[in-house]
C-alpha cells in the first residue's frame, strides 16, 4: 500500500481480487445474533421505502390505467383498472420514443468511449513521471475540477459559451475568416450535449484510473524498461491490462449515467429552440408524468428505460467476462 | 544518445502539452464564468467574451435582492440537503456495512446481493414512482421529499463494507467486547474511528451526488422557498428567456454556486486519494 490506496480501494476492490485483505480478518459468528440485524434495520427500511417499493410502483401502475365511465364527470366516473401490456404498446410505438432512444444511443456512443479515452489518455500522461511535477498537480486539479460543477450549472456555462452572441468559438472562427458554425443548431445540439457530459465527466474517470495505476508497484515497469521498452508498449502491454477492471467499472457506471440524461438538455432547452420536451427517453417520461397526466404512460416508459439500462450494464458485463462487483463470499 | 534524449524530451513536450490543453479545456468555462460575472447586462452580448468588466459588485446587488435574497436561500437549502442527506447516509452506511462485513448472519449473502442490484438501479428512474408515493402520503413539497431519498446510498453501503472489512480487525472487536462493551458502544467508540478516512471517501461521494442533483427536487419540489440550487437556477434561466436582463443574474449566480464545492474540493482533496494505513489500522 503505497499512495492512493483508499481510492484504489473504493475503485478498483471491485474487480481486483489480488489486493483482498488476507483471511486474517475472518468473521466469527457473533454470539448475539440479533446485533447485524439491528445494525442493518435502517439500511434495509430506507432500501425497502424508497428503492423496491417505487420500483414495484412503477410496474404495478405500467400495467393499470383509467377508465371514464359516462362523460368522464365527478369522482366517481374515473376507475382505475388493469390495462395488460396496452401502456407498454402505447409507450414503443410513441411516433416520439424511438427518436428520443436513437438520439441517447448515438449521444452515449460520443460520450462514453470520447470520455472514457480521455479519461485513461490523462491518467497516463499523469502517470508517465516524465511530466514536471508541478504541471502533473496543476492538470489533475484542474481537470477533475469540473466534477464539482453540478451538471446543470455547466449546462448553463457551456449553454452562454455556445450562444453565437456570446461564444469565443464564433469569435475564433471571424478571427480566421470563416463562418462560425451555430453550435445551438439542430444538426450540432446532439455534440454541444454531449461536451457538457465529456467536460463533466472525464475528470473523475481520470482519477480513478490514475489512482488504480499508482497503486501498481513500479517494479512491474522497470525490468521492461531495462529491456528497453518505450513508454508507449509498457503503456499499451503492462498499464492498460492492469487498470481493466477500473475501466470496465467506469464504463458501466458511465453508461448507467448516459442512458438517464436529462438535467443537461433541461437547462439547454432556454437556450436552444431544438430541443424538445421528448428529447430524451426521461425527458419524455417527465411530459407523460407530469404535462400530460398520464403516470401510466410514464410508467411504462420508466420501466422499459430500468430493463434496457440493466441489459446493457450487464451483456456489457458479461461480454467482457467479469461479474459486477467482487462478491468474496 | 544524444538523439535518444531529444526523441524523449519530445514526448516530454507533447505529454505536457496535451496535459495543459487538457487543463485549459475543463478551466474554460470556469475562467468565462469568473469574467462574464463581471459584466453589466448590456455588455455580456456586445463586448468580447473573455474581457472582463467592472459589475461584478452590482450584478452581487442584484442578486442579492431578487425577490428578498432567495438566491441565499437556495444555497442554504442545498447546503442543508446535501450536508444532513451525506452524513446520515454515511452513518446507515458504516451501520450496514459493518454488519455486512463483520458478522454471520442468516439472508447475510441475499441483503448484499440486493444491496449490489441496488448500485446498478438508474438512480433517477426512481424520481416518478418516489413522487407519486410520498404524495401518497402528502410528503412532496416539504423538505423530508428530497433528504429521505438521499438517505440510502447502495454504492456507499457497498464501499462502507469493503473499508470496515480492511480497517476494522476482528480481535479488537473481540477485545472490546471482553471489555464488556455492548455492540453499539464498540461501534461508536471502536469501529467508527477505524472507518474514520474511508467514511469521508462515502461522506464525500453521496455529498457531491446531492449538490449536483436536479432530477429528484426538480420533480419534488413546487414552492421555490425549497428549491436547491440547481433547481433554482434552471428556473432563473427560464426566466432569463422573456427577461434578459435577467442573464447577468444567472450567470453571476452560477459563479457564486460552484465556490463552495470547488473549496471544498481543493480542501479535502486528500480524501479523494489518501492512504489507508493513515487511518490508524496497523494490523
Amino acid at each position: 500500500m503505497e499512495k492512493g490506496s483508499a481510492m484504489s480501494l473504493i475503485i478498483d476492490k471491485p474487480a481486483a481480487p489480488a489486493r483482498q485483505v488476507p483471511a486474517k480478518a475472518a468473521k466469527r459468528p457473533a454470539k448475539r445474533s440479533g446485533t447485524p440485524y439491528a445494525f442493518l434495520a435502517p439500511a434495509m427500511i430506507l432500501f425497502t421505502l424508497f428503492l423496491a417499493a417505487p420500483i414495484f410502483y412503477a410496474g404495478y401502475l405500467s400495467l393499470r390505467k383509467v377508465q371514464v365511465s359516462g362523460l368522464g364527470l365527478g369522482a366517481k366516473s374515473r376507475t382505475e383498472v388493469w390495462a395488460g401490456l396496452s401502456n407498454y404498446a402505447r409507450s414503443l410505438t410513441d411516433p416520439d420514443f424511438l427518436p428520443s432512444v436513437l438520439r441517447v444511443g448515438a449521444y452515449g456512443l460520443i460520450v462514453v468511449p470520447t470520455m472514457l479515452g480521455l479519461a485513461l489518455l490523462m491518467a497516463l500522461l499523469l502517470d508517465a513521471a516524465r511530466t514536471r511535477e508541478s504541471i502533473s498537480k496543476f492538470a489533475r486539479i484542474s481537470i477533475f475540477l469540473p466534477y464539482a460543477v453540478p451538471a446543470v450549472v455547466a449546462s448553463l456555462l457551456w449553454g452562454f459559451l455556445y450562444l453565437p452572441r456570446v461564444s469565443p468559438i464564433t469569435d475564433l472562427f471571424e478571427a480566421v475568416g470563416i463562418t462560425a458554425p451555430n453550435l445551438l443548431s439542430s444538426d450540432l445540439t446532439l455534440w454541444a450535449v454531449a461536451n457538457i457530459a465529456i467536460w463533466g465527466g472525464t475528470g473523475f474517470n481520470m482519477i480513478v484510473i490514475y489512482t488504480a495505476l499508482r497503486a501498481v508497484p513500479t517494479s512491474l515497469y522497470e525490468s521492461a524498461r531495462i529491456d528497453g521498452a518505450s513508454d508507449f508498449t509498457i503503456a499499451w502491454r503492462i498499464k492498460i491490462p492492469i487498470v481493466m477492471p477500473s475501466l470496465v467499472m467506469t464504463f458501466v457506471f458511465s453508461l448507467i449515467a448516459t442512458l438517464q440524461v436529462f438535467a443537461e438538455p433541461m437547462t439547454l432547452r432556454p437556450l436552444a429552440n431544438t430541443i424538445s420536451t421528448t428529447w430524451t427517453p426521461l425527458m419524455k417520461v417527465y411530459r407523460d408524468a407530469f404535462t400530460r397526466n398520464d403516470i401510466y404512460a410514464a410508467a411504462a416508459t420508466s420501466v422499459i428505460i430500468a430493463l434496457a439500462t440493466f441489459i446493457v450494464s450487464f451483456g456489457f458485463l458479461k461480454l467482457v467476462g467479469r461479474r459486477a462487483f467482487n462478491q468474496e463470499d | 544518445m544524444t538523439t535518444m534524449t531529444a526523441k524523449k524530451q519530445n514526448r516530454s513536450t507533447l505529454a505536457t502539452t496535451l496535459l495543459i490543453l487538457g487543463a485549459a479545456y475543463c478551466l474554460l468555462p470556469v475562467l468565462w464564468v469568473l469574467i462574464a460575472s463581471s459584466k453589466s447586462a448590456g455588455e455580456l452580448f456586445s463586448t468580447f467574451t473573455l474581457a472582463p468588466s467592472t459589475h461584478l459588485w452590482d450584478n452581487i446587488v442584484d442578486l442579492n435582492n431578487y425577490r428578498d435574497g432567495l438566491y441565499w436561500r437556495w444555497m442554504a437549502n442545498t447546503a442543508l440537503y446535501a450536508g444532513v442527506g451525506a452524513a446520515v447516509s454515511t452513518l446507515i452506511s458504516a451501520m450496514a456495512g459493518f454488519a455486512l462485513a463483520k458478522f454471520e448472519f442468516r439472508g447475510k449473502s441475499f441483503v448484499f446481493n440486493v444491496i449490489l442490484a441496488g448500485v446498478l438501479v438508474p438512480g433517477v428512474i426512481l424520481a416518478i414512482p418516489q413522487y407519486l408515493l410520498l404524495a401518497k402520503v402528502g410528503m412532496t413539497n416539504t423538505y423530508w421529499a428530497v433528504l429521505l431519498p438521499s438517505f440510502i446510498s447502495p454504492y456507499g453501503i457497498y464501499l462502507a463494507r469493503i473499508f470496515a472489512a480492511a480497517a476494522v480487525p476482528t480481535e479488537i472487536l473481540e477485545a472490546s467486547r471482553i471489555d464488556g462493551a455492548g455492540d453499539w458502544r464498540t461501534f461508536a467508540r471502536v469501529v467508527l474511528p477505524m472507518m474514520r478516512t474511508g467514511l469521508v471517501t462515502v461522506f464525500l461521494f453521496q455529498f457531491v451526488a446531492v449538490w449536483n442533483n436536479f432530477m429528484l427536487p426538480y420533480i419534488m419540489l413546487g414552492d421555490d422557498k425549497l428549491y436547491p440550487i440547481t433547481v433554482g437556477l434552471n428556473g432563473l434561466l427560464n426566466q432569463g428567456a422573456n427577461q434578459p436582463a435577467m442573464y447577468t443574474s444567472v450567470v453571476t449566480g452560477a459563479l457564486l454556486s460552484i465556490i463552495p464545492l470547488i473549496a471544498l474540493f481543493l480542501a479535502l482533496q486528500r480524501y479523494w486519494q489518501v492512504d489507508l494505513a493513515a487511518g490508524g489500522v496497523k494490523a
